[in-house]
Order: structure tokens, then C-alpha cells, then sequence
């Protein structure tokens, strides 16, 4: 038996979506003319599904920054961080880090996806317990499968669920909660106060993944573990530059004495070459506008906002029923309304995120916008108006009483308890 | 029959019950049925059966466990193991 025949049906799929033009799966940018507009197929779009919720890709002084390491220290390190690959730039993004979290302690990645792989899977060892939230991402996911502990999913936002889970567990064994700040599919928010409660109660300590919150959440952009009032009582945040940051990179921070050591335990971190110079030095730069970028925070809230009551006005299902970060999912029902209104909306001059089970939770089909500081206001309203325009074009039955998916599945529903195919 | 066996049957059977809302195409269950050949389950779906079996017998079932439960009767046997071992 070849080893590829396994993955046939995934063959057979991709033959089918070929047919349709362009591929909602295979969109290529030809072009970037800035943080929020691109050509694609010919035609000048504005990107809505990007995850530059910062607008920090075309920074001049990252751009500077960068261009002036690639020409210092040359294109790549090379080497893992614990043999030749920590360039003094390494060093200064770490100390970037630690002033802009407060934290005693920071460690750069080669991914965020790294990052997570990393902490997790060396955090918890055999005979510790690792509590993760159900929704959470692959890269949680994989975590747990690289290491060596046992794996307990608790209900996706419910800290009953992770009460629950934790008073079975022996009470002097290792226990470590990871929740994510922000999901990124639907853009709901985790109730961290509450999730943090019952982990310090069950005696475990706790993790957070900031991905989608670093730039615009808190006071200064450090999360919604900041915004929450929690700095003192969360244990490990992990972050990516691949966002708010605008390049791409993963990183922890924290307080615990004892965190170095994880540079010589950390197998995603040793075994893997360090981030190339220049992408360092663009990230160090990024992140020191980011503590002093309120207005934009301010602006980015506001565009969320205007696009959240926009699509719901429309008649759209959201992921949310009010905007609680700049991810804004409209919820379809099948494949074929999903790919047909990416398609409508690419032809309408506006780029989106498709995303489909079992990358999302309760089967979902999603429409993924995602909005940055660098939207204009015009943008914005241009976006809204290619939500119709595309909706009209696929004909597409909008429901008049807007609600949320979040406010579906809940308990008590008969779809949470037993009719959740795809609950990811 | 001894009271190992009566506990072992009287969870099997509850779990039954538990995969009801699951088993979408209505299959017989039976204590060899297995949960992605017979019953055609998802990993989604097999993690949220866990929840609701953890939820029942007020235990912790480990998703690193799974790859070694394939059938009904071993998800009845480990239940049974992890409740003794507490």
C-alpha cells in the first residue's frame, strides 16, 4: 500500500475546489501595497482576514531596523539558539520583551507555533497534568501529543468544566492550565478572571496563549491578562510577532525564577535554527512602537466596532454578539455558501479568511474578518458594502433577527450535549 | 457473577446510553463495537464522549489514553480501572 493512498478523499476534495475560480484555499498575493491592500487576481483588495491587527508590517522604523541587520549581520543565523544561533539582537528583542510585559524573564521562539510546542510540552512531564480548553488551537493540540503528560480538555470558556476536572486530579501532582485570551476563530474572549480563580484553587498553574490580544488589549498592549488585572497571578504568557508585530516569531514571558532553565529543556527551541537577524531587529522595533501606540488602539477598537454593527445591521450571523476583539466570524451554514461568498467578496474588491470544520468549533463555516489599526474608516464601510453587494449576488437568505453563534450550544442546549459533530 | 463483573456491566451500559446522542446513524451497539470503524466518530467527537463520560463517573479519562481504548468494553474497563485506582 502507498503511504499517500490515506489521504485520497483530501486528493479528491482539492480536484473538486480546483474547479472554482479563484480557490478560496490557494489565493496568492501578487502584490502588497500596504498593511490593508494587496492585488490579487488582477484587482486592487483590501485585506480583511490578515491578522495585522496592528498594521505594523510596512512600519518604517521596523523596515529601517531590518534592512540594517540584513546588511550588519547578514541573512541568517545558521544555528540553534544555544550554539551560534543568539546574535546580540536576540539578546535586545529578549530585554524589548521583558520592558514590555514587566516580566523578569523572556525567550524568543523560531515560531509562535514553537513557542507554544515548547513551553507545553516541557512544562508538563510524565505524571504532571496538562487542563487545555477545547477549542483551542493545533498548536495546543500538538503540545500535549509531544509530551509527556496527561492530557485533560475541559469545556471550551467553562470554568465549572475546569473546577470540575481539576478536584479529580491527585492534589500534589504538576498541573498546568493553558487557555488562550482571545479564540481565534470566532473572536470570543476566555473568562480569564474566573478561568484563573479556579486553576490557583486546584493548585495549578496557568498559562496563557495572548496571540490574538498582544498590541490592543491592556492599558499598554500587553493582553488581556493586563486588561483583567492579572499579571500577578498568571504564570506564562505565550505570544507570537506574527500578528500585532508584523513579522513572524514566538515568544513566553514570565516571573517564575526558575524559567531559564527551559532554554536547556526546551526541545522546539534547541533543535530548530534562531530567527534570521533582520526579522529580530524588525520585531524589537515593532514592539517598542507598540507601548506607545494607544491611538492607534483606540482606532482599531473603533473600526471593530463599526464593522461588527455593520454586519449585524445586514442581517449576518457573528461569531460574537458584541465585538470582543478584531476577529468578526460570519457564521454560514455549508461549504458552498462559504466559498461562494469569499468568491463574491474577491470579486468585490475585499479578501477574507475562509475557515471550515474541524478547524472550527460546532461545524461551523466561517467568514473570518479580521481588522487592523491601518483600516481607514473608509476601508471599513467599503467592507460592509462588499458584505451586501456579495450576499446579493449569491443570493444569499439573510436572517432578520441577528444573533450570535456564541449564545447557541450552550448548556442546557440539546446541541452541547450531544449533537456537537465537530466541537473543536 | 461477581461484583467486578455487575460494576463492569452497569458502566458499560451507561456509556451506552452516553454514546446515544452520538451515534448519529443509529448503529448496534455492542461491547466490540469500535468508535471510528463502527461507529464512524471523529477525534471531535470521540473528546466531547470523553467529557461527557469524565462528567458521569466523576473521573479524569487522559485524551493520551484514547489511542488504547478502541471498543466500547475497553472504554468500560478503564473506567472501571480509574475509579478503583482513586
Amino acid at each position: 500500500m502507498d503511504l499517500l493512498d490515506k489521504f485520497d478523499p483530501l486528493i479528491e476534495e482539492r480536484a473538486r475546489l480546483g474547479h472554482t475560480d479563484p480557490d478560496p484555499l490557494d489565493i496568492v498575493m501578487d502584490e502588497v501595497l500596504s498593511p490593508t491592500e494587496a492585488m490579487i487576481e488582477g484587482r486592487k483588495t483590501i485585506l480583511a482576514g490578515t491578522n495585522n491587527y496592528m498594521g505594523m508590517t510596512f512600519d518604517k522604523s521596523a523596515i529601517e531596523a531590518a534592512k540594517a541587520a540584513l546588511e550588519t549581520y547578514g541573512t541568517g543565523t545558521t544555528g540553534s539558539r544555544i550554539l551560534n544561533g543568539t546574535y546580540r539582537g536576540h539578546r535586545e528583542l529578549e530585554e524589548t520583551l521583558k520592558d514590555f510585559y514587566g516580566t523578569a524573564h523572556a525567550m524568543v521562539f523560531s515560531t509562535g507555533y514553537q513557542a507554544n510546542l515548547g513551553m507545553i510540552s516541557t512544562l508538563a512531564g510524565r505524571g504532571d497534568y496538562v487542563l487545555i480548553d477545547a477549542d483551542s488551537h493545533a498548536s495546543i493540540y500538538d503540545a500535549c501529543s509531544l509530551g509527556r503528560a496527561d492530557v485533560v480538555r475541559f469545556g471550551h470558556n467553562d470554568p465549572d468544566s475546569l473546577a470540575r476536572r481539576l478536584r479529580r486530579l491527585p492534589r500534589d501532582a504538576g498541573k498546568l492550565v493553558v487557555v488562550e485570551s482571545i479564540y481565534s476563530m470566532l473572536g470570543d474572549r476566555a473568562p480569564l478572571r474566573e478561568l484563573v480563580a479556579v486553576s490557583k484553587e486546584g493548585g495549578a498553574q496557568i498559562l496563557v496563549d495572548e496571540a490574538h490580544s498582544m498590541g490592543f488589549c491592556g492599558a499598554t498592549g500587553r493582553g488581556v491578562v493586563q486588561e483583567d488585572g492579572l499579571e500577578d497571578a498568571v504564570d506564562f504568557i505565550v505570544g507570537t510577532f506574527s500578528k500585532s508585530v508584523g513579522t513572524v516569531g514566538g515568544f513566553c514571558v514570565s516571573n517564575h525564577p526558575k524559567f531559564e532553565v527551559l532554554r536547556f529543556a526546551a526541545r522546539p527551541y534547541m533543535f530548530t535554527a534562531s530567527l534570521p537577524p533582520s526579522v529580530v531587529a524588525s520585531a524589537t522595533a515593532s514592539i517598542r512602537a507598540l507601548k506607545h501606540a494607544g491611538n492607534r488602539r483606540a482606532h482599531l477598537w473603533e473600526n471593530v466596532k463599526v464593522l461588527h454593527a455593520g454586519l449585524r445591521a445586514l442581517g449576518f450571523r457573528l461569531g460574537t454578539a458584541r465585538a470582543e476583539s478584531p476577529i468578526v466570524a460570519v457564521c454560514l451554514d455549508t461549504q458552498e455558501e462559504l466559498f461562494g461568498m469569499c468568491q463574491a467578496l474577491l470579486a468585490e474588491g475585499v479578501y477574507v479568511n475562509v475557515a471550515r470544520p474541524p478547524a472550527t468549533p460546532n461545524g461551523l463555516y466561517l467568514l473570518r474578518c479580521s481588522l487592523g489599526a491601518g483600516h481607514s474608516r473608509e476601508q471599513v464601510e467599503a467592507i460592509i458594502a462588499a458584505f451586501a453587494a456579495a450576499a446579493k449576488r449569491l443570493g444569499l437568505s439573510l436572517s432578520e433577527k441577528p444573533r450570535a453563534a456564541s449564545d447557541e450550544g450552550k448548556e442546557g442546549d440539546p446541541r452541547a450535549a450531544g449533537a456537537a459533530a465537530a466541537t473543536g | 457473577m461477581s461484583s467486578d463483573d455487575k460494576e463492569k456491566t452497569a458502566v458499560y451500559e451507561r456509556i451506552c446510553e452516553l454514546i446515544a446522542p452520538f451515534n448519529k446513524k443509529r448503529i448496534a451497539l455492542e461491547p466490540a463495537t469500535t468508535f471510528a470503524g463502527d461507529l464512524d466518530f471523529d477525534s471531535l467527537t470521540v473528546m466531547d464522549l470523553v467529557a461527557a463520560i469524565e462528567d458521569e463517573f466523576d473521573i479524569v479519562l487522559p485524551l493520551n489514553m484514547l489511542p488504547d481504548l478502541e471498543t466500547i468494553e475497553e472504554v468500560a474497563e478503564a473506567v472501571v480501572r480509574i475509579r478503583k485506582s482513586r
